[in-house]
């Protein structure tokens, strides 16, 4: 009982620390997770769609889940370029990262576009 | 005494069986009309003098009226050949030929040129034809033209010359360069040294002449023979163009003889059966479907028709099927080659041969009555020995005044080929179901095979069918039919046929369900009763539906075989077919619309809030660039984007992939260029910021 009760201390208090440790996050970088909760999300709900009416045109499922997944995976990079705190892609001008987020997403989303039928 | 001379004469006559019946037709009436569709104007004319020639010939002989476009074609021909001072001694020779029969006027003075150019032709030949063309020229000319006075100025001269071509076998050769000799060249020699003779205005030396007769000996010791006792004369193959044929050559050789005949004195000995089988040759051939053909034959048989060797006389039958129950009679008619009448003569049957037995002959030997009226001579009744069936008649003809021996060949005897029919009686036909052990009749039926029958019988397998029937000639003797089945027939068509077996005049068949069982493959039910009897002799051969019975055969057993399917109308076959639905594979369910468009505004959930977290974040735009020229590219960015946006959603809906590649490739170097200008210039800001 004392242990559940500081266990449960336990996850608030990680909970709170996480909490106030992520507000002191810069707000582009905020931003950038923003988007990837958003493009996660709406292919979570692709899925349950999918889940509840059957597969039938598979590839338009899977266009639809790979965009959201795809440009999740592109902002995420694009977060470890921007991060100032990263030292490896100190020299890396974030503008420049920026260009190879859109460059690439135009490109995943050409071929999620053929891919959709 | 009376009855050994009976018995040699039997086998006599058995052994003349081995050789093959068969009779020949003279030249009947089918002969002219297929003469007057063979021979027909081309344009207006014939082909060539030959062919003009053996038009005429051949109507001549025939019996054909001329046609006066086809005399006026010739004379025309012939006037022209005649007139003109190039025409080689063959056209001459056909021409003159032509008119022989034509009977056109020829100048005077065209005759004479003719006659000069001749003369001078015979004194240059120096092949058999040439002797040929010319002295045939000279004999027909001097039968034509009132001028009587022709003569071969050196008639034994050039007698030996042609003869110098004959060789020892009886053959000619037709030059001294070409070693080939033929028969068709001794018929060609033959008519020529005939003519030589005719114009000689000296006898001849007789040596010559019988010398020659001994040629004509030895060809006629090579002539050959086919199964039926025609025979003829042929060539050896070895040049192709050369070679003649056997009717050419065969019709070149007699025509040779007889002309050599009229003009010798002395008689050329050849044995008769000889000419006999000559003339059966020609005769055998039918009517010819060609002109040339049509042409040898007709010119061969009016040689053997009268010449002074000797004149076949041909025996045939107005019809070889006679009905012994009709009472036919028996008419045979003995003419010459060409048809026309024979002189007084009896014809006896002196035998009648079951065909394919060598049993004596069945009729004593009779003489036929001769009707003349119709010139021919009758059997009125067939003897009784002669019933249903196929026979050899053997006849023989005999000349009443013996000078007609020296003139006329008959052979000794002709076979020829009857087909007695007649019909026949049948009778005590009945139908029975037979109990199996015992054999006692369960139930009987007559049947009358001539009219209709409907029995109605019904049967199990432990029973026995019976059909019987007496078959029997119009003679009353047994006979024993080609065919005699009793068919069987179930309802899904299945058959099975029977040989319906005879002792003597009765026939019987018995079916003893018991064994069939299998063979009719355990099938009950009605089966349709027919029976078929039938021959070629027979003039009521009968195929007649006796009616039906009911089988009632035992259940099938697991390995039974199975009747075998029946074939379909083969006329189905090509009939319309099934018609072919095509299921398509069926669509896959999908959702309510409803729940679709349900989703859909999900979807766009996670959108607004993103939205609305920017919002909350505090998203401003203090960085968008207020200097115009960075910000023209600034705002041209974000519209490349856009722009891109909006092409991949024309290509989701109407546009291809190439097209959108190019676009998308045109859209994407501006892209890169206005983006690099704005993230540059808010590189640099930012880093002005940074250092200050």
């Amino acid at each position: 009982m004392a242990r559940e009760k500081s266990s449960k201390g336990n996850a608030q208090a990680l909970f709170h620390s996480l909490r106030s440790a992520y507000a002191a996050t810069p707000v582009n970088l905020k931003i950038i997770d923003l988007y990837v909760g958003f493009a996660v999300f709406t292919a979570l709900i692709q899925v349950v769609y999918m889940a509840s009416v059957g597969s039938f045109p598979f590839n338009s499922f899977l266009s639809g889940v790979l965009s959201c997944v795809g440009t999740a995976v592109l902002a995420v990079c694009l977060r470890i370029q921007v991060n100032k705190e990263n030292k490896e892609f100190k020299d890396l001008p974030p503008e420049r990262a920026f260009a190879d987020f859109v460059l690439c997403n135009l490109v995943l989303h050409l071929v999620i576009m053929n891919f959709l039928g | 005494m009376a009855r050994s001379l009976a018995g040699f004469l039997v086998l006599l006559l058995v052994i003349s069986i081995c050789e093959a019946a068969s009779l020949f037709q003279p030249i009947s009436d089918s002969h002219r009309s297929a003469a007057l569709e063979l021979f027909t104007l081309d344009h207006g004319s014939f082909k060539s003098l030959e062919e003009t020639y053996e038009a005429l010939r051949t109507f001549q002989i025939l019996g054909i009226e001329k046609k006066p476009d086809v005399t006026s074609a010739a004379c025309r021909s012939i006037s022209e050949t005649v007139g003109s001072s190039s025409s080689t001694p063959k056209d001459l020779f056909y021409a003159l030929k032509a008119n022989s029969i034509a009977q056109c006027k020829i100048h005077e003075k065209a005759s004479k040129g003719i006659i000069s150019s001749l003369n001078a032709a015979v004194s240059g030949a120096s092949s058999l034809l040439d002797f040929y063309y010319s002295v045939g020229g000279l004999v027909l000319i001097k039968d034509q033209s009132s001028n009587a006075d022709i003569h071969l100025a050196d008639a034994e001269g050039v007698f030996r010359s042609v003869k110098a071509f004959s060789q020892s076998d009886g053959r000619w050769r037709y030059s001294s360069n070409n070693p080939e000799s033929s028969a068709f060249a001794a018929g060609i020699a033959l008519e020529t040294l005939a003519g030589i003779v005719s114009l000689a205005s000296s006898e001849l030396d007789q040596s010559l002449i019988s010398t020659l007769r001994n040629d004509v000996s030895k060809l006629f010791d090579s002539i050959e023979k086919y199964d039926d006792g025609t025979l003829y004369f042929d060539d050896k193959l070895v040049d192709g163009r050369e070679y003649q044929g056997p009717l050419s050559t065969t019709s070149s050789v007699l025509r040779g003889l007889t002309a050599f005949a009229a003009v010798t004195t002395g008689n050329i000995n050849l044995p008769g059966d000889k000419i006999l089988g000559l003339a059966k040759f020609f005769l055998g051939i039918g009517v010819p479907g060609d002109a040339k053909d049509f042409f040898y034959q007709i010119d061969a048989l009016a040689c053997l028709e009268s010449n002074r060797v000797s004149i076949p006389l041909i025996l045939s039958l107005s019809s070889a099927v006679i009905s012994v129950t009709k009472k036919d009679s028996l008419k045979v008619r003995v003419t010459t080659v060409l048809g026309s009448n024979a002189p007084p003569l009896t014809v006896k049957l002196v035998g009648a041969f079951s065909s394919g037995s060598k049993d004596a002959s069945l009729v004593e030997s009779q003489e036929l009555k001769f009707d003349q009226g119709s010139g021919l001579h009758i059997l009125n009744d067939l003897p009784e020995s002669i019933d249903v069936g196929s026979y050899t008649f053997v006849f023989e003809v005999v000349l009443q005044e013996p000078e007609d021996e020296k003139v006329y060949v008959t052979g000794s005897q002709t076979k020829a080929p009857i087909f007695v029919t007649g019909l026949i009686k049948i009778e005590n036909s009945e139908i029975a179901v037979l109990d199996s052990d015992l054999g006692s009749v369960e139930s009987q039926n007559k049947l009358d095979l001539a009219g209709k029958n409907a029995v109605s019988l019904s049967a199990n397998h432990l029973q026995k069918l019976r059909l019987s029937f007496q078959l029997s000639t119009p003679r009353g003797r047994a006979f024993k039919p080609h065919q005699t089945f009793l068919k069987l027939r179930h309802e899904s068509k299945v058959e099975h046929i029977f040989v319906v077996g005879n002792s003597g005049k009765k026939f019987e068949v018995v079916l003893n369900f018991l064994g069939l069982v299998e063979k009719f493959y355990y099938l009950s039910g009605k089966y349709d009763m027919e029976l078929t009897v039938g021959d070629a002799a027979m003039e009521n051969s009968l195929l007649v539906a006796i009616g039906h019975i009911e089988l009632d055969l035992p259940e099938a057993p697991e390995k039974a075989p199975r009747p075998p399917l029946q074939p379909v109308d083969p006329y189905s076959r090509y009939g319309p077919k099934a018609e072919i639905t095509h299921i398509f594979r069926a669509p896959e369910k999908r959702p309510p619309q409803e729940l679709s468009l349900a989703f859909l505004g999900l979807t766009i959930l996670p959108l607004l809030g993103f939205l609305i977290g920017l919002l909350r974040l505090g998203v401003n735009m203090k960085n968008f660039p207020t200097k115009p020229v960075p910000a023209t590219f600034a705002i041209l960015f974000h519209v490349g984007i856009g722009a891109v946006l909006l092409l991949y959603m024309f290509f989701w809906l109407k546009l291809d992939l190439f097209q959108t590649l190019k676009v998308v490739s045109l859209l994407g170097v501006f892209l890169v260029f206005v983006g690099h200008r704005t993230l540059s210039h808010l590189a640099a800001a930012s880093a002005k910021l940074k250092s200050a």
